[in-house]
């Protein structure tokens, strides 16, 4: 039999493994948080609580979250053409370009909602840039983008620190920086969401672009589905050999992809520096765009999965650092480690449970069966 | 000490929902060739693969030599004195026979000691079953017939008193295959008894002593083959009356459509595959290829179609050039008439992962019906896909199902469908009916009949040389990248085999 594994219904599928796959990552790191003595119901506690127990969590738990919106998209969106871009890191960090320039230029001026436009354009633009050239080396040179891409990461760094350091820097500050936006370069908070549900946003930074997010994530839904760009792209990442039989163009796929993974990952550029800091300070992806790999996975490359994805692990941010704040002897590594760990069981084994599932759900399928026909006859 | 070599009683076994071995009973008398017949997907492989524990029943008893055994895995059923020779040789390809033949079953941790030992038994072994192969040569020099004779040895070496074959004869000449039975009747009276998996009713009136056949998982029938027919036995797996061959009035050619001149291909590697081709295709005519597997059709196919670039020569579609040597577009050629059944299906023809009407447009999803501006017109794609299933019985009818859940025989007219409802004026067919239901192919067949019928200029590449033969105007031979040869399709299959193993081609060409 060629597909040893049965097919499951939908909700199975999405649901059931993925949320099986999570509780054994947290049993897995309640165990690792029992190791170095601590309860772990009371860390479970204290990440819970952090991240939803008020206004102001929540609001930190989305502010993370949209950030990985934009990240896993632009991961997911290379996904279904077959690329694996690891440069989302290195695209947003360019991407801050674009939002800044745009700041900077008019936040005296103009209103929020005019530089916003601006911003997104720009940050979409320098990070298409950065991601063009890994796109354009593996079309007409074969450079693997695994390979560019990382690299580029790392002159994507090099160059910030060029620019924030030399160029960007007002004069006579220390810190490696853009100066402080005025209004027009500050978006506004979604308190008016909030309270909605009768919650306060606090001091937490959740703003306007987290609705940017879930419209990009929307966009994404109806550009792999929906258009014959994202059907050529998804031929291509099932099949290379069935995209040169159906004339689809490996090459022109490839660099298009990778701006349009490029630009998302630009984008997410907009959520800090526009929505937090006002100001385009250094290193301020962190890590956001390797987070975004393990919620593309996890989120199994569609939009309605990357969004809960990216919320797990806003709540996995923001909870952890609670937890770390609250429980000194699990120290902010632990929590990476956690965070690996749902990495780990989310992503590379996410079909370590699916034959006993699919064996469960066969042998269900069969009893009805029978009873089934016991009852017919 | 019985006569009853293995008996399966009551052998069954679900892959999740499939249910694909039906409480199968089968006895295996020792010293005899047993054939097992079936169409693909009637659970031949999934049977054979519980004797040899790749997968454990669910249910029932494996009985040898009147001992009940649990094969747990390939090597319990070695120990038990079962081998198997693969559809797909097992063989490391730049090893030598020697160390292919020892592999796994090394005598002593001492590398120098175990080749001693391995080379005295397999001289032993190819003096008593006259199977000569040279031990050291590579086994990538071979030809494929004195791979699977390796192949054989491996599982003699083993000690194996039953010996199952898995569709053996798919990768062989006429003669090579001719050969094999002569082996197989050797090793017959030498006392081993032959499990041989087939779906060609003519090796099995050939060569075995009884037949059983298996249709959708259950063991339907066992025959003495003495005692049946090839219609009684195509009857049983199929589960009514099948045309085996089916009625074509004569051809009525037209222009030329497609004209090949002197096109040389090579593969990755640099290695001539297609060399100095020639020939015309003419409208309402049916030209078929044959060949063994590997000798240059499937490039010669590629190069047409624009997947792969050629090296030298021209071919002219519809009298206008396309630049084969050059850059082009397969898009471009759909435009021009050409339609195009790829040989794989699987990885080329379809993306498996793609729903069926995400198939239906694969290489026409640029056509304007199909879209709206970007968007695709998901209306129209739908609905083309359901008049497509309804003309093409595609089962089941159900355009939303990933294609990887239809059989091959409607994967198959899916594909048809896509490149034959478009009306191209030439079209060319890989291995129309490879790993398809004997029920598929009576369609098929009739499917490309009756577009030779309405004027369509039809290429077709098939190893399954009664295919060729049942279908085709004129035939061409291919043997080592050329054309060795023009036939008749009344041609004689010796004559044609001969071709097909270069034999007589070589003298032609001498002349």
């Amino acid at each position: 039999m060629s597909n040893p594994y049965a097919k499951l219904p939908a909700w199975a599928e999405y649901g059931l493994i993925p949320l099986i796959n999570l509780v054994v990552a947290f049993l897995v790191a309640g165990l690792v948080v029992l190791l170095v003595g601590e309860n772990p119901l009371n860390a479970a506690y204290h990440m819970i609580n952090g991240a939803f127990g008020r206004g102001e969590y929540i609001g930190f738990t989305l502010y993370y979250a949209t950030t990985f919106i934009f990240t896993g998209l632009s991961v997911a969106v290379a996904f279904h053409a077959g690329l694996f871009n690891i440069g989302s890191e290195g695209q947003a960090y360019i991407g801050g370009i674009g939002v800044a320039l745009a700041c900077l230029w008019l936040d005296k001026t103009m209103p929020w909602f005019v530089v916003f436009p601006l911003a997104i354009i720009g940050s979409a633009a320098f990070g298409a840039m950065w991601a063009f050239l890994p796109g354009w080396l593996q079309a007409k040179r074969g450079s693997h983008v695994v390979i560019t891409t990382i690299m580029f990461n790392f002159i994507a760094a090099s160059l910030m620190v060029y620019l924030l350091t030399r160029v960007l820097k007002p004069l006579g500050q220390m810190a490696p920086q853009t100066r402080t936006f005025e209004a027009g370069g500050q978006l506004p908070k979604l308190d008016w969401l909030m309270s909605i549900f009768g919650l306060n946003l606090g001091n937490s930074p959740f703003n306007v672009s987290f609705l940017l997010a879930l419209l990009a994530a929307f966009g994404v839904w109806v550009l792999i589905w929906r258009t014959k760009l994202g059907y050529e792209m998804r031929t291509m990442g099932h099949s290379p050999s069935a995209a040169r039989y159906a004339g689809i163009g490996e090459a022109r796929i490839t660099v298009i992809v990778m701006m349009i993974s490029g630009g998302l990952a630009g984008m997410m550029a907009l959520n800090p520096i526009m929505g937090e800091q006002y100001r385009m300070q250094l290193d301020f992806v962190q890590g956001a765009g390797f987070v975004g790999i393990a919620v593309a996975l996890m989120g199994r490359s569609h939009p309605a999965g990357i969004i809960p994805a990216a919320v797990l692990f806003g709540m996995l941010y923001q909870g952890g650092a609670e937890i770390a704040f609250e429980m000194p002897s699990i120290s902010r590594d632990m929590i990476v480690i956690i965070q690996g760990l749902v990495i780990l069981f989310a992503g590379a084994l996410e079909n370590m449970f699916r034959p006993a599932i699919g064996r469960a759900f066969a042998g269900i399928g069969r009893r009805s069966a029978v009873a089934a026909q016991t009852r017919g006859a | 000490m019985s006569d009853i070599a293995i008996e399966l009683r009551g052998i069954d076994k679900s892959f999740g929902l499939v249910h694909a071995n039906k409480n199968i009973n089968l006895t295996v008398r020792k010293g005899t060739i047993h054939g097992i017949i079936g169409e693909n997907g009637a659970g031949k492989s999934t049977l054979m693969s519980i004797l040899y524990g790749f997968y454990q029943a669910d249910k029932g008893d494996i009985i040898i030599d009147g001992k009940t055994v649990t094969i747990k895995d390939p090597n319990a059923a070695i120990a038990s004195g079962i081998g198997m020779v693969h559809q797909h040789f097992m063989l490391v390809e730049n090893f030598t026979v020697l160390e292919n033949v020892m592999l796994g079953a090394e005598e002593s941790q001492i590398l120098n000691t175990s080749i001693s030992k391995a080379r005295v038994e397999l001289k032993r072994l190819e003096k008593e079953y006259a199977l000569e192969v040279n031990p050291d040569a590579l086994i990538e020099q071979l030809p494929v017939g004195l791979q699977q004779r390796v192949e054989i040895l491996k599982a003699l070496y083993r000690k194996a008193d039953i010996l199952i074959l898995d569709e053996p004869t798919g990768v062989l000449t006429p003669p090579e295959a001719d050969h094999l039975f002569r082996i197989l009747g050797q090793l017959k009276d030498q006392g081993k008894t032959i499990i041989f998996i087939t779906h060609k009713l003519r090796e099995i009136m050939a060569i075995t002593d009884e037949v059983s056949v298996m249709r959708r998982g259950e063991m339907v029938a066992t025959r003495k083959t003495k005692e049946t027919s090839v219609e009684e036995l195509a009857e049983l797996m199929v589960g009514r009356r099948v045309l085996l061959r089916v009625e074509k009035g004569a051809a009525n050619p037209g222009e030329v459509k497609l004209a090949v001149e002197n096109l040389t291909v090579r593969d990755g590697r640099g290695v001539t595959m297609v060399d100095n081709v020639s020939f015309n295709l003419r409208a309402g005519e049916i030209v078929g290829i044959a060949g063994v597997a590997g000798n240059g059709q499937s490039e010669l196919l590629e190069a047409i179609s624009g997947i792969r670039r050629a090296v030298s020569g021209k071919v002219l579609l519809n009298g206008k050039p396309i630049d084969v040597t050059g850059h082009v577009d397969p898009r471009e050629l759909r435009d021009r008439g050409l339609g195009h059944v790829p040989e794989d299906r699987h990885h080329v023809g379809l993306v498996l992962k793609f729903e069926e009407a995400e198939n239906g447009i694969l290489g026409y999803h640029h056509e304007k019906r199909f879209l709206n501006g970007v968007f695709l017109n998901t209306k129209a794609i739908q609905a083309d896909a359901e008049e497509k299933i309804k003309k093409y019985d595609i089962r089941p009818p159900n355009p939303r199902l990933k294609t990887a859940n239809f059989s091959g025989g409607n994967q198959q007219k899916i594909v048809l469908a896509r490149e034959m409802e478009r009306g191209p004026d030439v079209l060319i067919i890989g291995q129309p009916t490879r790993g398809v239901d004997v029920g598929a192919i009576e369609f098929i067949h009739k499917r490309i009949i009756e577009m030779r019928d309405q004027g369509m200029a039809v290429l077709l590449v098939s190893v399954e040389l009664d295919e060729i033969r049942a279908l085709s105007d004129r035939i061409i031979v291919m043997f080592a990248g050329g054309v060795v040869g023009e036939r008749d399709p009344d041609a004689t299959e010796g004559e044609l085999g001969l071709l097909m193993a270069g034999v007589e081609g070589r003298k032609e060409a001498a002349e």
